[in-house]
């Protein structure tokens, strides 16, 4: 079975075909390019082409498979019209699948459910990175803030953080936020 | 009554309406809040309707019908109760051709600059380079609208052009990298590629068909029936957003609202333009002004005529290669709901026209209309051949049709 992944982010094509590649007897092309797509998708000839819903180029690909007669075989979103479950769950996860009619259901459906898995994981990965990147952001603000109380004030260290702490009690924010505070004022006072 | 609807959008300036309902608080009036579900392809906007995470979307309008009929995926009636505007699009030619088919500085009649056309289309053909143009999607409106012009100047698509998809924020890049000779798209993507002088600005749809449905508010069928109430709300509150949007004192603050990261993500500036019927043809010219080259309002722009829809089906005839139907012309005819638009406007104080069907294309001049509520009078209707759609024959239309 010839699958292609079309997806412009390559990091979650390799997550996908590193998923699909526990599955025997399947060839994985990934295509992450949108220029040439359609001549990549021809030379490929794939019986199934998964696609993230956030690609643009998707009407571009429905309207080749609706006027190609490059493969000569008419191909269908998904491939058994009463799965509507599967599908629901892939457009859940935010991908869309093309299979080639003729290709058998019992065939089509693990691979689906493993594409759905992998980009589910692909998007638990990506908030965890965008977390993560906000804590370290977050913790060189408070640094950054707490220098700047060190140099103006002369605290020592445990007491610059004491009072960003203090502060942000008493206004019920985050020690983040008034970190925040502190850079912009210093900044306005130019004294970068 | 439900009272939160998510509705599907794809950043062009004529998804305005739902995104200024919800901005301008029309939708709260009316016991509704919209979350606005922004997709970057038709396929997505109706994968997202047909699966239930939007109620509703702005969609291309010949794409409900294809969808209705169960062309290229599986059938699911939807229901069109609300047409979100007329026209609104232009034909953006690289500018090497624009030179060669249409005056400088101005919108050309579309039957010399079709005639044109078919020179360098001929020219094209001989050096083995066939002209292509792009259109944003199949079953768009931009497909059939540039179809009609290019077929009435003897310029037969498919055979003597090429014509492709192309997604509309792609569409200064396939100018400019000459994979497609033209575009038709919706602003502000043709104003995008006029600015990088990728291309120039031909003609405005509108000039082919003077009131071309263009993007419609759609909805599953079972949807509408089982959330009538909020539906009708929201026509309502689509209406007074109607209102806001043609008047000349919001335009400044509505373009600013549609530019933000969330609806449009652009310029609003390029945005203003298109609101206020300004074109700019080419980089570096002054803008011209075209009247209703976007079309939201007047004349119950948005009453979803039944003739609107037939005429889309008989364009689907005419190029899918399908031979006609009567069964489906009659499903195609039911995707516009003007039942649904009468109900929800009644003893207000909108025009409620009182039939459901018209004859399109035969008004030159202006002609007060019999209505079951309110006053209106219709002005030029006109497709720029001088053919007139009669919706109680449609087989007698396509025989007309070259």
């Amino acid at each position: 079975m010839r699958i292609a992944i079309v997806d412009e982010s390559p990091a979650r094509a390799s997550v996908i075909q590193e998923g699909l590649a526990e599955l025997d007897d399947c060839e994985i092309f990934v295509v992450s390019d949108r220029n040439g797509l359609l001549a990549r998708i021809t030379e490929i000839a794939p019986d199934i082409v998964l696609m993230d819903l956030g690609n643009p180029s998707r009407d571009v690909l429905e309207e080749y498979f609706a006027v190609s007669r490059v493969l000569d075989r008419p191909i269908a979103m998904f491939v058994d019209e009463s799965d509507e479950e599967s599908i629901a769950a892939s457009v859940e996860a935010g991908v869309s699948a093309y299979v080639v009619d003729g290709l058998a259901a019992n065939r089509i459906r693990p691979l689906l459910d493993l594409a759905v898995r992998r980009f589910r994981a692909f998007a638990r990965l990506q908030s965890d990175l965008a977390e993560a990147r906000g804590q370290l952001a977050e913790r060189e603000a408070v640094d950054k803030a707490k220098r700047i109380l060190m140099d103006s004030r002369g605290l020592p260290e445990p007491e610059a953080y004491g009072e960003l702490r203090r502060t942000a009690m008493n206004q019920g924010r985050r020690i983040a936020d008034i970190a925040e505070a502190v850079i912009t004022a210093h900044e306005l006072m130019g004294k970068t | 009554m439900k009272t939160e609807m998510n509705i599907g959008f794809l950043p062009l300036v004529d998804a305005c309406l739902p995104i200024l309902a919800q901005e301008h608080g029309f939708a709260e009036e009316e016991g509704l809040t919209l979350r606005l579900v922004k997709d970057v392809s038709w396929a997505t906007v109706l994968d997202r309707l047909l699966y239930g995470h939007s109620d509703a979307a702005h969609l291309v309008a010949p794409l409900a019908i294809a969808t209705t009929l169960g062309r290229g995926r599986p059938a699911q009636p939807l229901s069109v109760p609300f047409v979100l505007g007329l026209n609104g699009n232009a034909i953006t030619m690289r500018p090497e051709i624009a030179a060669r088919v249409s005056p400088p500085g101005r919108l050309g009649d579309p039957a010399i600059v079709g005639a044109a056309l078919a020179e360098v289309a001929r020219q094209r053909i001989e050096a083995g380079k066939p002209l292509r143009f792009g259109v944003v999607h199949r079953y768009s409106s931009h497909n059939y609208m540039m179809r009609y012009w290019l077929a009435a100047c003897g310029i037969r698509p498919d055979r003597d052009v090429e014509i492709t998809t192309v997604p509309p924020p792609f569409c200064a890049d396939a100018l400019a990298a000459g994979e497609v000779d033209a575009i038709c798209v919706g602003e502000p993507w043709n104003s995008v590629a006029v600015e990088r002088g990728a291309g120039v600005i031909v003609l405005a749809t509108a000039q082919i068909w003077r009131r071309g449905v263009e993007k419609v508010l759609a909805l599953r069928e079972p949807v509408l029936e089982q959330q009538r109430g909020s539906v009708e709300a929201l026509i309502r509150a689509l209406r007074k957003a109607g209102a806001h949007f043609v008047d000349p004192e919001n335009w400044n603050a509505n373009a600013a609202i549609l530019a933000r990261p969330q609806y449009l993500d652009g310029d609003a500036r390029l945005i203003r333009r298109a609101i206020s019927d300004r074109l700019l043809m080419a980089r570096g010219q002054d803008t011209v002004h075209f009247a209703d080259f976007m079309f939201q309002y007047r004349e119950a722009a948005n009453f979803p005529w039944v003739s609107q829809a037939q005429w889309f089906y008989t364009q689907m005839v005419r190029w899918d290669g399908i031979p006609f139907d009567p069964e489906e012309a009659q499903q195609a005819a039911r995707v516009f709901r003007p039942d649904v638009y009468r109900s929800a406007l009644a003893g207000t104080g909108e025009p409620l026209p009182g039939a459901s069907s018209k004859v399109e294309g035969s008004l030159s001049g202006p002609l007060a209309v019999s209505m079951q509520q309110g006053d209106m009078t219709m002005t030029n209707n006109r497709f720029f051949d001088g053919l007139v759609f009669d919706p109680a024959d449609l087989p007698g239309y396509l025989a007309k049709l070259p």
